[in-house]
Order: C-alpha cells, then sequence, then structure tokens
C-alpha cells in the first residue's frame, strides 16, 4: 500500500497536534483538560471508554445468567429424610426461592445496564458524537458546551444505577412493570427508586445529545452538502435523535410518576390504590418501543457506511435507505401495543399488530440496498465488512422472527418466552452492538490513529459470530418449546439446548475479549493509521488520523457524494492505494 | 450554550454589550447561531410538551375510570383564584414579547420594565397558589396520595385526584420558577452590560419562548381542573 500524503501540507499553514495531545502541563493538567473539554471527539472517545465499560458489567452479568441456567434446580430428598437443593449458582439466601431473587437481580442488572447505559447511549454518544461533525465538514456539533454537560448527565446516571445495583440492586426487570416495581413490600425499596432515578437521567442525556444532533445537521454542513449528500450514516442518526427528542420525555414522566408514587403511595399504576398497571405499560413502551428503533438506527447507519466502503461502490437506492430510517422513525410510534397484546381489546390487538407489520417495509428496504449494494461488488474482507456481513445474516432474523410475535395468533403461543429473548438479542445484540462493534473497528484508526491487528480482528470476529448464533439460535428452539423467559430454573427437558446456549455465550465472550485485547494491543504496539487506510470518501477521510483539535484546517467544500467512488478514483485502481483529491472546487465532479 | 458571553469585563458606556458580541467560531456568523439556537430550543420545547402530555393522559385516563371523584375534587377548587392566576400569566406573556420588540429596537429601559412586570408576575402567580391553593387545601388535609387525610372526601378514589392535581400544578409550578430564574438572569446581564439589542437578543428571545411554554400548559391546565365538574 503506497503511503497516502496528509492533506494539510499545501493549505494548512500552521502545524498543529493531533486532538490527543497531552496537556504540556502534565497528567494532571490533561486530565483536567478531558474533563472540561467541549471538543465533541474527546467527548465522543470519554462516552466510548464508559459505554464499553458498562458493556463488560452488562457481559459479566449475562454470564452470570448463563451459568445459573447450566443446571436446572433440583430438591433431592435423600432415604434419611434430608433435603438438599443443587443446580443453584447463586447461594447465600436462606431458601431456593431466596437464591431466585439473587438471580432476579442480575438478570436485572443485565437488561437495564445494557439498555440504558450501553446500547441506547451507545451508537449516537460515542461514534455519532465523533464522526457526526466530522462527516457534516463542521469544527464541531452545534452546542458543544450542552454535549459536554450531556456527559456529565450520564455520568451521574450511570453512578445511580451502578449505585442501586452494589446496593443489592433491582430485581423488577428492566421495564420496571408496576405493580411489582410499585408495591412496597419486598426488600428493594430505596433500590427501585434509584434505579428509575437513574433512568430518568440518562433520558436527559439522551435528549440533550438528539437535540444538539438534530440542529448540527440542519445548521452546520458544510458549503455544497445538501441534505441528500449527506454520508447515510447521518441520515441514520438524524432519524434517530428525532426518536430521543419526542420519545424519552414520555418515559422521564412515566418514572417520575412512579418515583411519586413510591414516595407519596399515590394511586396511579397500582391497582391495590385505585390505579391501573396497564397505564403504566402504555406509557412505558410508548417510549421505550420507538427506543428500539434508536438502538437499531445508528447500527444500520454504520452497516451503510460499512457496506459502501468496504465492497468499494456506491450505494445502491441513497434516497431509499434515506427515508427508510425516517419512515422507520414514524412507523415506531405507532407500534408500542404489541408488547400488550395480553391486556388490550380485541380490536386494539389487531389494528397494533397490522401497524407492527408496516415496520418491515423500510426495513426491508434497507435490507435489499445493502444486498444490491454487494452484488457485483469488489468486496475486502476485513474486519469491519465481516461485522456489517454479520449484522445483514443477524438482523434478518432478528427482523424476520418479528413477525410470527407480531402475528395475534402465534404470539398467543411464543409471548414472554425464550423465542422473545431470541428474537431481541438477535436484533439488538446481532444487529445494534455488532453494528457498533464493527463501526469502533471500521474507525478506530481515525480515533486513535493506530491500525489494530487485521487477522486477531477477523478471529476475534468470527468467534463472536459463531458463539452468537449457538447461544441465541437455541433459544428460539427453547422459545418454542415451552420455556418461559426470566425463569432461574426448568424443567430437565431443557437441559442440553441451555447448556448449549451457555457454551455458546462463553464463546461470545471470549470473542469480546479478543476484540478488547486487540484494540489494547493496537494503542501500545499499533502501526500508524494512515488518514485514509480503507479508502472513503466521506469527510472524516480526508483529515489525519487522528484528527487535529480543530477538524478541518479550513472549511471544507463538498464537491463529490459521499459514495461516487466511480467519479473521483481511476477505474480499476484500489482506492486505498489512491490518495484522495482536497475538498475543494474543480477536484472531482459535483454531485 | 453557545450564547453565553465569556468576557468579563462590563459594557463600557458607548458600546453595549449587544454589540461587542462575538458568535461562536464554529458557526458561520451571527445569524447562523441564533437560527440553531432557536431551533434547538424549538426541539427542547418539544420535549416539555410531551413531558406534559404524559400528565395529561393520565388526567384523562383518571377522568374516565372514576368521574365522580373528579367532580368530587374540581368542586373544591375555587375558579376565582385559577382565574385570576390566568389573568396573570396573559399579562406576564405580553410582557415577556414586548421586552423581546423593546431588545429589537434597542429601548433598553423598556425592555427591563417589561421584564421587571413579567417577574413579578411570576412571583404573583406563585404566591396566589401557595397562598390560596397549597396552603389550605393541605393544612385541611387534602393532600395527594397516602398523605391525604380529609374526613369529607366525596368519594373513595378523591386522593387520585388531588394526586394528578398536585402532580400537574407542582410539576407546572416548578417551571414557572425555572422560568423566573431565567428571566432574573436575562434582567441581571441586561442591567449589567446592557446584553440584548437589535443584533443579539437569542438569550432573551428563548427565555421568552420557555416563559409562553410555560403559559400555554397553564392554559390547558386551567379548564381541565378548574372549570369541568
Amino acid at each position: 500500500m503506497t503511503t497516502i500524503t496528509t492533506p494539510d501540507t499545501g493549505h494548512g499553514g500552521h502545524h498543529e497536534g493531533s486532538y490527543l495531545t497531552p496537556n504540556k502541563g502534565g497528567v494532571f493538567a490533561t486530565i483536567i483538560q478531558w474533563a472540561t473539554t467541549i471538543d465533541h471527539k474527546k467527548i465522543g472517545m470519554m462516552y466510548l471508554f464508559a459505554v464499553l465499560g458498562m458493556f463488560m458489567l452488562g457481559g459479566v452479568a449475562a454470564l452470570m445468567v448463563r451459568a445459573e441456567l447450566w443446571e436446572p434446580t433440583r430438591t433431592i430428598v435423600d432415604s434419611a429424610g434430608e433435603v438438599a437443593v443443587t443446580g443453584q449458582l447463586f447461594k447465600g439466601g436462606e431458601t431456593a426461592a431466596e437464591n431466585y431473587l439473587t438471580y432476579n437481580r442480575i438478570f436485572t442488572m443485565h437488561g437495564a445496564v445494557m439498555v440504558f447505559l450501553v446500547i441506547v447511549p451507545g451508537a449516537p454518544a460515542t461514534l455519532g458524537n465523533f464522526l457526526l461533525p466530522l462527516m457534516l465538514g463542521a469544527k464541531d456539533v452545534a452546542f458543544p458546551r450542552l454535549n459536554l454537560l450531556s456527559w456529565y448527565i450520564y455520568l451521574l446516571g450511570a453512578a445511580f444505577a451502578v449505585l442501586a445495583l452494589l446496593n443489592t440492586g433491582a430485581d423488577t426487570g428492566w421495564t420496571f412493570y408496576t405493580p411489582y416495581s410499585s408495591s412496597h413490600a419486598g426488600n428493594t425499596y430505596g433500590n427501585i427508586v434509584m434505579m428509575t432515578t437513574a433512568a430518568f437521567i440518562l433520558g436527559f442525556s439522551s435528549i440533550l445529545t438528539g437535540l444538539n444532533f438534530i440542529v448540527t445537521i440542519h445548521k452546520l454542513r458544510c458549503p455544497g452538502m445538501g441534505w441528500f449528500d449527506m454520508p447515510l450514516f447521518v441520515w441514520a442518526m438524524y432519524a434517530t435523535s428525532i426518536i430521543q427528542v419526542l420519545a424519552t420525555p414520555v418515559i422521564g414522566i412515566t418514572l417520575l410518576l412512579l418515583i411519586f408514587e413510591r414516595v407519596f403511595h399515590v394511586g396511579i399504576f397500582d391497582p391495590a390504590m385505585g390505579g391501573d398497571p396497564v397505564l403504566f405499560q402504555h406509557f412505558f413502551w410508548f417510549y421505550s418501543h420507538p427506543v428500539v428503533y434508536v438502538m437499531i438506527l445508528p447500527g444500520m447507519g454504520i452497516a451503510t457506511e460499512l457496506i459502501a466502503v468496504h465492497c468499494r461502490k456506491p450505494i445502491f437506492g441513497y434516497r431509499a435507505i434515506a427515508f427508510a430510517s425516517l419512515g422507520i422513525a414514524a412507523v415506531s410510534f405507532l407500534v408500542w401495543g404489541h408488547h400488550m397484546f395480553a391486556s388490550m381489546g380485541e380490536l386494539a390487538s389487531a389494528v397494533f399488530s397490522a401497524l407492527t407489520f408496516f415496520v418491515a417495509i423500510p426495513t426491508a428496504v434497507k435490507v435489499f440496498n445493502w444486498i444490491a449494494t454487494l452484488y457485483k461488488g469488489s468486496i475486502a474482507l476485513n474486519t469491519p465488512m465481516l461485522y456489517a456481513l454479520s449484522f445483514l445474516f443477524l438482523f434478518s432474523i432478528g427482523g424476520l422472527t418479528g413477525l410470527p410475535l407480531a402475528t395475534l395468533a402465534t404470539d398467543l403461543h411464543l409471548h414472554d418466552s425464550y423465542f422473545v429473548v431470541a428474537h431481541f438479542h438477535y436484533v439488538m445484540m446481532g444487529g445494534t452492538i455488532i453494528a457498533f462493534v464493527g463501526g469502533v473497528h471500521h474507525w478506530w484508526p481515525k480515533m486513535t490513529g493506530k491500525m489494530y491487528t487485521e487477522w486477531v480482528g477477523i478471529v476475534g470476529c468470527l468467534l463472536v459470530f459463531v458463539g452468537f448464533n449457538v447461544t441465541f439460535f437455541t433459544q428460539f428452539f427453547l422459545g418454542i418449546q415451552g420455556m418461559p423467559r426470566r425463569y432461574a430454573s426448568y424443567v430437565d427437558e431443557f437441559q442440553l439446548l441451555h447448556q448449549i446456549s451457555t457454551v455458546g455465550a462463553f464463546a461470545l465472550g471470549l470473542g469480546f475479549f479478543i476484540q478488547l485485547g486487540n484494540f489494547i494491543h493496537s494503542l501500545i504496539a499499533g502501526r500508524k493509521a494512515p488518514p485514509n487506510p480503507w479508502g472513503g470518501l466521506t469527510l472524516e477521510w480526508y483529515i489525519e488520523s487522528p484528527p487535529t483539535e480543530h477538524n478541518f484546517h479550513k472549511e471544507p467544500i463538498l464537491t463529490h457524494g459521499p459514495y461516487d467512488y466511480e467519479d473521483v478514483y481511476p477505474p480499476h485502481c484500489d482506492p486505498a492505494d489512491f490518495p484522495l483529491p482536497d475538498p475543494k472546487p474543480g477536484g472531482a465532479k459535483a454531485h | 450554550m453557545s450564547t453565553i458571553d465569556t468576557s468579563t469585563k462590563a459594557g463600557a458606556p458607548g458600546e453595549p454589550g449587544w454589540k461587542r458580541y462575538k458568535f461562536a467560531n464554529h458557526f458561520r456568523n451571527a445569524e447562523d447561531e441564533f437560527d440553531a439556537c432557536k431551533l434547538g430550543f424549538w426541539l427542547f420545547l418539544a420535549t416539555e410538551v410531551l413531558l406534559f402530555s404524559g400528565l395529561f393522559c393520565a388526567y384523562a385516563m383518571f377522568r374516565m375510570k372514576y368521574p365522580e371523584a373528579f367532580a368530587a375534587g374540581s368542586h373544591h377548587l375555587d375558579v376565582k383564584y385559577g382565574g385570576i392566576n390566568t389573568l396573570v400569566l396573559l399579562l406576564s406573556s405580553f410582557t415577556v414579547a414586548m421586552s423581546i420588540r423593546c431588545a429589537q429596537l434597542n429601548n433598553q429601559k423598556w425592555l427591563r420594565i417589561n421584564l421587571i412586570i413579567t417577574i413579578l408576575c411570576a412571583f404573583l402567580f406563585f404566591f396566589i397558589k401557595l397562598a390560596f391553593e397549597y396552603i389550605p387545601k393541605w393544612s385541611q388535609g387534602i393532600r395527594p396520595g397516602i398523605l391525604y387525610s380529609n374526613p369529607f372526601a366525596g368519594h373513595p378514589q378523591e386522593p387520585t385526584w388531588w394526586s394528578v392535581y398536585y402532580g400537574a400544578t407542582g410539576i407546572h409550578a416548578l417551571h414557572v420558577l425555572i422560568g423566573a430564574a431565567l428571566l432574573i438572569w436575562c434582567l441581571v446581564r441586561s442591567f449589567r452590560s446592557n446584553q440584548y439589542g437589535p443584533t443579539h437578543y437569542t438569550m432573551l428571545e428563548n427565555a421568552g419562548l420557555y416563559w409562553h411554554l410555560v403559559d400555554v400548559i397553564w392554559i390547558f391546565l386551567f379548564p381541565l381542573l378548574y372549570l369541568i365538574h
């Protein structure tokens, strides 16, 4: 691969250090510099490390859940009349039932941490923060100080959540369903208030990030960049931000009412006091279902970029993908009722079932466009591309298994079973997390200025892919056979499938640890990254790796679309070997 | 946000703060910054409306479920105080709009007078709410949820009505105080350095928008709580 000249020579004039250059005042000054920074890149990096830390916490909880399920709980009475309980990993309680409580707390911890602290803030706050201004050719997001504030709000929310978890934790599941979460019995009184407060605070962080991104996209696009010249990742972030801004306040008031209810014993959700628990579910899912798309839309955006760049082909159906993002955002607000098929009337259920099928249309538009882009592309099977392909495969399974859950007749059999667990893990983890990790690989050279080791990345990715499928495909069978979700024990017939699933989970965990080791190794001993290792055409690849404090040395002017590979590169040339022209008028054909 | 003036020196005579204002360097010009701040603020207002929409939903649901309790509860509310408070808020909305107009015309004196009237209205609203409604009711045992101890409840579910009442008006009153704090901040900056003038009044405009929101929410709360029985 030929060396690519750094594009700052010639028109920059002055040389500045990268944004990662430590402060000259020493370690302490550097820490202060990072803690008070309003630079979107630093804030994005701080989010990245926080999110990865939380991912590890949630992941360990998941492995603990899988370990407990290795064996069902068996109560054995021997000939002498002695009662022995076997198969319980979590001990410490007096009885088997108390040990089950520990299991409940751990799966709640896994769910709450993964949803509120990892997946929802994950892609927008990390990659979004880092890349959005770069892709738009801007110096920063519209409100840099607000951005820093949202980071500290995230930290505060995380602190509340971790404190609640250390203080024995909540056992309601991440959805905090009433009356379980509002009843006053039980020993988790303060923790549920603390956990809901944490979710409430994290919601504000999410709102502020979304608001910031919408304004940034509207107001800070560089000259020459119309709405349809934006990279599709930006379109995905736009749709995500709209949902964040419009859905999150509803969970805010819901959790506030729940806290109000717990503190003042107000009868809003608790039926014992004249409240309505289904109202809570309506409120909760009016937020949480759109937020499912806050989770997946950034993943789709990342996958779009990875596929386009790594098969060196203009994306097929640019506008269709862009509008599909907005379509998903719009439909997302109309389907919350499918979480409550059992507690609504027949007509309402049928309407929500029909509306839910609509989600499949924009989603399928995207999937077909990605496949059409791959067709006859010059595909580089490197780590980011393997993750993108895994995403396509896993997300398609996740999406298609949503259909039997949206169908009233089949849902009657499948709801609240492991089929649901497998379905949403295929979407949330197979979709979002896989795309996110792929994106972190793709932009790692840009963010850190270091290349990771390719073959280790590939091994890690394959292990993740295989481990994931072994873990969760098995759970489809468990669910169809009738294994209900959220139970610490089960009948003996399910043991083999549970054990296969647990083995897969540990393989998955190992895969992620390999990736982590690869990242740490690249930071210490990685090869220096060129500005554009993949031959991408979006604006972040025009600047140094890692970027300077001010991103661009002068305001860029967009002269070609984000995927116009054929216009910019000579024919039969590997884009990775070809230095990019300057983004200025006359540099390339206008889009 | 980017409208915050980072310079420390007060406006010298002949060089008011609004003239000295420099827009943040990641914007192309002051107009872009103004538009961006306003767009951001409108989005924020949308989140506020959605926050209250949850309360309105709860109101609608419980009204459908316990109409008698809601009728019994709302008879305790005095339309007189609610009506006066509505007028107070309407007046303050007018004066805050006028103060923005004065900023555009560089009429610094009336800008401040209008702001002061607005702030006084905010506190008058809060005072009426507290002295004539919250405190007397609370001392009669008319309280939310389990704290309710009035022996003359007209309906077993009346505490639910009072929960909705205290929840909705309480969160609204909190917004009144936040709005007043924002306006006081604007007033201080106006006195200190003539911060708002024809070319720069972002902060004042946004504080005014917030104040209108507080007003609009009350316009919906007033009939729902006081007028419908």
